[in-house]
């Protein structure tokens, strides 16, 4: 029988399908690994409620579960996202690749965003400014950097 | 919380999100280009939350309480179901009023008695807050222009018609109006869509009508 330390190295091995340098352990989507006689249950906590990767993401994680032979069940998390639970080695990942982590935890205001400390992952100025709250996707925001002149996106606190 | 108030909140989220992505290719400058997108896709996926709720309940599906309903059976209030472009004034005006709104409504149902009623708010409420700002944001630089003032105006009364009875009152302090008589507030009021519905929901349900029970 596969084990939990199985499912979760296959899960962590899935990336997501919009940012593909962080995986969905990273990501912090993964709630809960539970392998019983008949199925490997899996908690996935959805990041934004329109994100459309969100059902790619259970069908990846199904597929995984399927090829080491279990038979999956993914059950939503009751409780939110939120980009707190994005992993310390996704943070890294994220800025390695060009995105800022999220900053801080909610709530957010207005002024937090436009005047807090928001690293630039390109110089790793502090002197960025904000250019829009929304961005390419529904995670994102977009700033800039006003030392290297550099847009960047920012990942959203949520 | 029964189905009908479920509907009432998803059809919102829905139609709304529909008007908003009309200004996708057309909004006065990129970046408004991108923010009236990426809030219509996240008030259509709140809305999908709603259906979803609403779907355990009636027994069906998501999609089919979006998508196969007669344009008649629509529980969204007038508010978002006015077509508003290309004005501009009045998208803000709108935005503005019906965020505010709508966090009235949010607030109240985080307090809701049923467990996923109560959690799906909470986790709404965090999204909205981007919207919340960004409409606050637009409302500030717009607030002495007389076309955006009389934007406000013209819609308050569907925005306090589009609330229960008992939040109308904290709407209209939020927002600096009184709440309007009863003859006005009724002629405002959910169940009178009109023909721009009609219109739109005859783009929305295009595609899923032309070819019934398509998988994607």
């Amino acid at each position: 029988m596969v084990t939990t330390e199985r499912i979760w190295a296959s899960l962590a091995a899935i990336p997501d399908p919009e940012i593909p340098a962080v995986s969905l352990v990273d990501l912090g989507v993964v709630r809960d690994v539970q392998v019983t006689d008949r199925s490997v249950r899996v908690t996935f906590a959805p990041t934004f409620l329109g994100c459309p990767a969100t059902e790619v993401m259970q069908r990846e994680i199904a597929e995984r579960i399927r090829e080491l032979g279990a038979e999956p069940e993914i059950e939503i998390a009751v409780e939110g996202w939120s980009s707190d639970w994005i992993t310390e080695e996704g943070r890294r990942k994220l800025e390695e690749s060009g995105f800022a982590p999220p900053s801080g935890s909610g709530p957010t205001t207005l002024l937090q965003i436009q005047s807090g400390v928001h690293r630039c992952p390109y110089c790793g100025s502090d002197d960025t400014k904000l250019e829009n709250l929304f961005g390419p996707t529904p995670c994102r925001s977009i700033r800039y950097c006003n030392a290297c002149r550099q847009p960047f996106e920012q990942f959203k606190t949520l | 919380m029964n189905a009908q108030e479920l509907l009432r909140l998803a059809d919102d989220e829905l139609i709304l999100g529909w008007r908003n992505s009309e200004w996708t290719g057309i909004a006065p400058f990129l970046e408004e280009d991108v923010a009236f997108s990426s809030i219509a896709q996240t008030e259509i996926g709140h809305a999908r939350a709603w259906y979803e709720l609403a779907a355990e309940e009636l027994g069906t599906d998501a999609d089919a309480l979006a998508l196969d309903r007669d344009p008649a059976e629509y529980e969204s209030a007038p508010l978002v179901e006015l077509r508003l472009v290309p004005d501009w004034a009045r998208t803000i005006a709108r935005h503005w009023l019906y965020e505010t709104a709508d966090a009235v409504r949010i607030e109240a149902l985080k307090g809701s008695d049923d467990a996923d009623v109560a959690s799906l708010a909470e986790k709404i409420d965090r999204e909205e807050t981007y919207h919340r700002m960004h409409a606050q944001m637009w409302a500030d630089r717009l607030r002495d222009e007389p076309r955006f003032e009389d934007a406000v105006d013209e819609l308050w009364p569907y925005a306090a018609a589009m609330l229960p009875p008992t939040q109308r009152s904290t709407l209209a302090d939020r927002v600096g109006k009184e709440v309007p008589s009863n003859k006005v507030l009724l002629s405002h009021e959910r169940g009178q869509s009109g023909d721009g519905l009609r219109v739109l929901w005859e783009e929305m349900t295009m595609v899923r009508r032309s070819v019934p029970g398509a998988k994607w």
